[in-house]
């Protein structure tokens, strides 16, 4: 159990950092009344972000040259996608992926 | 997920995420005890900057060396897509006092604001601080045991890859994106799957450019611009 002084200081100055990225937008928000260009910029934040999260998984980067697939990660994206449009449970989304995941490293499939 | 807003139904739909935050907690845990951080270090890290992606980069950067500041500009800019989220989410407690604003903004993440925007879609548009405070607070105490856990148990796994429990988040994410797809009345299907398209090919283009992060919040952007555009032809 030991902390350095660097340590110290990126965890108080990361801290501060990323709680000041979540919090001063809900004090702006509250304060401010919005321009309508923006709430309707906004409608469109959750369904980009998380495509945008969704693909950082899926392509891998190949810096100064086109991205490639993440091969294991977009196979067992298809059952795991299969069991979002039967159940339409998160739960079951998230359970099927990681078994598919299982399966694929078991024998080795997609690197 | 129903219309109800109260704490316990936000303990009850924060619960299918908490898979993902256990199998990124748990790896975090692992590579923060091969990178020699204390476990002090590793619950500071999780319980005070609370940043998934950024805590994975605070950790290399602080084996490599790197200088504060340039460990301080990584976090914010993995982190600035935060800024675009709790704009985004803010709008839904305007009529809650600043104090509670506060309160939900300091520990919303990827994960709370993706559930959220789901919830909102079975409630006409609305969003409680019982069931926000309840997604947020279940979300912050089980990364925080998740990478403790992972930082003891550390040398004991050989491969913790190998049961797929690192897949957990993509699938989350994917599962999140499907629910909001099919649920999202005000946009409707069409508009979303163009967007959704738009938003991988200027991902996919812009990651052999720039940073995977900044090519997150521009292809975002980009994304927002474009199904703004959109929506004006239709």
């Amino acid at each position: 159990m030991s902390m350095t002084l660097t340590e110290l200081w990126v965890i108080l100055g990361c801290g501060v950092i990323t709680v000041a990225s979540r919090v001063l937008p809900f004090a702006f928000v509250k304060q401010v009344k919005m321009p309508a260009w923006l709430i309707n910029f906004l409608t469109f934040v959750p369904i980009t972000i998380m495509t945008a999260l969704c693909c950082q998984s899926l392509f891998v980067a190949n810096p100064g040259h086109f991205a490639t697939l993440n091969v294991a990660n977009c196979l067992a994206a298809i059952p795991a996608t299969l069991a979002g449009i039967l159940t339409k449970s998160l739960l079951m989304v998230v359970v099927v992926g990681i078994m598919a995941m299982a399966v694929l490293r078991y024998f080795a499939i997609g690197g | 997920m129903g219309p109800s807003l109260t704490f316990k139904t936000g303990v009850r739909d924060v619960l299918p995420t908490v898979f993902g935050y256990i199998g990124v907690g748990l790896a975090f845990g692992i590579v923060a005890h091969t990178s020699h951080l204390s476990l002090l270090v590793v619950g500071g890290m999780s319980f005070i900057v609370y940043a998934g992606s950024a805590q994975f980069i605070i950790t290399s950067m602080l084996l490599l060396h790197d200088p504060l500041s340039a460990i301080f500009i990584s976090t914010f800019l993995v982190n600035s897509r935060m800024i675009l989220m709790s704009t985004s989410l803010a709008q839904y407690f305007r009529h809650e006092s600043l104090l509670k604003n506060l309160l939900i903004g300091t520990l919303v993440t990827d994960e709370t604001f993706a559930l959220a925007m789901n919830k909102q879609n079975r409630t006409q548009g609305k969003l409680s601080f019982a069931w926000q405070s309840a997604a947020n607070l279940v979300a912050y105490l089980v990364w925080g045991l998740a990478t403790i856990v992972g930082a003891i148990l550390g040398g004991m796994i050989a491969n913790p890859t190998q049961f797929g429990f690192d897949f957990a988040l993509t699938a989350m994410f994917i599962g999140l994106v499907y629910l909001q797809l099919i649920s999202d009345r005000h946009l409707g299907l069409s508009l979303q799957l163009t967007v959704m398209v738009f938003v991988a090919l200027v991902y996919y283009f812009a990651i052999g450019l720039m940073s995977q992060n900044f090519a997150l919040l521009v292809a975002t952007v980009a994304g927002c611009l474009f199904g703004m555009e959109m929506k004006k032809c239709r």
